[in-house]
């Protein structure tokens, strides 16, 4: 498995509280391969986060490794970026400013270039000049995104990105995500409480336990796209996950 | 037309405030029969006769110099102090004990040690609001950098930007509005000193001409006319301040 992208093993991490360590990620062991798109399910508070946390770099594994392309993985890098919940799109930088930032090298007129093709691309034309404060839910969004695509990271890490919006926005950003990933390839991890959205997208989905959390499940998903949620196998994927869930 | 009704429903109440105010005034004055304390026309009238001859500007621009001198000053330590403080732990736990140790001491206590070491000239009240205004700046900028948002710090991290990229990219702009706010209250503070500063053998400024108008025959219209006007400028410097909380790039932080 030398040709995986992502090589999760063995990663075990607790968190030290007064009433002493609390695991939290007991022993979890995967790959992804190279424009692969995988999807983590769990329970909500299982650890999810802090596994993503860990496999971008931003915590340290009590133990196992994480390796991206063969190499051990210390600290953050622009080569796997990351998208949350929360967002962090700078609030004092123009649209254009914020997908500028990570840009570096040739001049200033090819970076603003090449960060107003990612605006157009995903929808966001016209805005350029505009501040993150006078979009909508949506809007930001797509410039976190348009933000992270624009340093042509080889991997994305979604912590749940869509979840802070309301369901219909959601959906939307859902397809629109599926549409940008056809035009450019990637590697995505995706975590999410939303099993349909992992149906939806994913090439291989995980199930993770309750904590301290191990996988519990994996489910390939080969059903072409576009996706239709209400076809009979996808159905019958989103009732096998649930049933891993409890439900 | 109803932004022109709301327009006045806003400026309206105050006026009539100090309009009720200045009617008591003169009201309690007359009925007293008070030598010494003026009715608001010799007040008005005191304060013409300085504008005229010239002396009030002069006062004015004495103490102004004085405030934009010591709190210039003031700026250019505080902020690159408190950047460095609130950035580099080490820092923060090395000198915040002994700052905050001299911030409660009041700038007036400072008196005795300004003359001291600057004499009784210019220099003494652009000492005092120096230290006056620069703990405020200094304290607020610090309390701004612990206080940025950890994701933004995440997202500098992330895409692998320079030191200095992060700093001029994501601290500055992210600190801005806690720097803005400490100067509207280090302009406060310098303001108020100030005129403290110069009711000590100093033959400039408004402090002075407060103390020189009671000197020279109890000239109390002068007295009170002087304060008005220190509690003019001293809104205008404040709202001067507030114009730069208008900047694009920190508006983020006052919507909502």
């Amino acid at each position: 498995m030398s040709d995986s992208k992502i090589v999760v093993d063995g990663v075990a991490k607790s968190f030290v509280s007064t009433n002493g360590a609390l695991p939290v990620i007991d022993g979890v062991s995967f790959n992804v391969d190279d424009g692969e798109f995988v999807a983590i399910v769990g329970p909500s508070g299982c650890g999810k986060s802090t596994l993503v946390n860990i496999i971008a770099g931003f915590e340290r594994q009590d133990q196992g490794v994480v390796k991206i392309d063969g190499v051990k993985h210390i600290g953050p890098s622009p080569k796997g970026i990351v998208i949350s919940q929360y967002g962090s799109v700078f609030p004092w930088l123009t649209v254009q400013q914020n997908l500028m930032f990570g840009l570096n090298g040739g001049g200033h007129r090819d970076r603003a270039a090449l960060a107003d093709h990612y605006a157009a691309m995903v929808g966001l034309k016209g805005f350029e000049a505009a501040y993150p404060h006078e979009l909508s839910g949506g809007m930001l969004k797509r410039v976190e995104l348009a933000r992270a695509l624009v340093v042509k990271p080889e991997i994305l890490y979604m912590d749940e990105p869509f979840s802070a919006l309301d369901a219909l926005m959601s959906l939307r950003m859902r397809i629109e995500l599926q549409r940008l990933l056809g035009e450019e390839r990637h590697t995505v991890l995706l975590i999410t409480h939303d099993v349909e959205e992992a149906v939806y997208m994913a090439d291989r989905i995980i199930v993770l336990s309750p904590r301290p959390t191990t996988i519990q499940a994996t489910f390939p998903v080969s059903l072409p796209r576009p996706r239709k949620l209400s076809s009979p196998e996808a159905q019958g994927l989103r009732v096998a996950i649930l049933k891993e869930l409890g439900l | 037309m109803s932004e022109v009704v709301a327009k006045l429903t806003k400026i309206v109440p105050p006026i009539l405030v100090i309009l009720l105010l200045i009617a008591v005034w003169w009201i309690v004055v007359v009925k007293n029969d008070s030598a010494i304390f003026p009715t608001p026309l010799q007040v008005v009238t005191g304060a013409l006769e300085l504008a005229q001859d010239g002396t009030l500007w002069e006062h004015i621009e004495a103490s102004l110099l004085r405030v934009g001198t010591g709190f210039g000053l003031a700026f250019l330590v505080a902020v690159p102090l408190g950047l460095w403080m609130g950035w580099v732990g080490g820092a923060f736990r090395t000198l915040n004990p002994i700052f905050q140790m001299l911030r409660p001491i009041s700038p007036i206590a400072w008196i005795p040690i300004a003359i001291l070491w600057f004499g009784v000239g210019d220099l003494s009240p652009i000492f005092l609001i120096f230290i006056s205004s620069v703990f405020p700046m200094m304290v607020q900028t610090t309390s701004g950098v612990h206080t940025i948002d950890r994701r933004y710090l995440r997202a500098a991290a992330n895409f692998g930007v320079s030191h200095w990229v992060l700093f001029r990219r994501v601290v500055i702009p992210a600190v801005l509005p806690e720097i803005i706010v400490g100067m509207r209250i280090g302009i406060g503070v310098a303001w108020l000193v100030v005129v403290a500063a110069e009711m000590i053998a100093l033959r400039s400024g408004l402090g002075y001409l407060i103390m020189d108008s009671r000197n020279a025959g109890n000239r109390y219209d002068l007295v009170i006319a002087s304060m008005i006007i220190i509690g003019m400028i001293g809104l205008l410097l404040d709202g001067t301040t507030r114009l730069l909380e208008r900047m694009k790039t920190v508006k983020w932080r006052y919507v909502r």
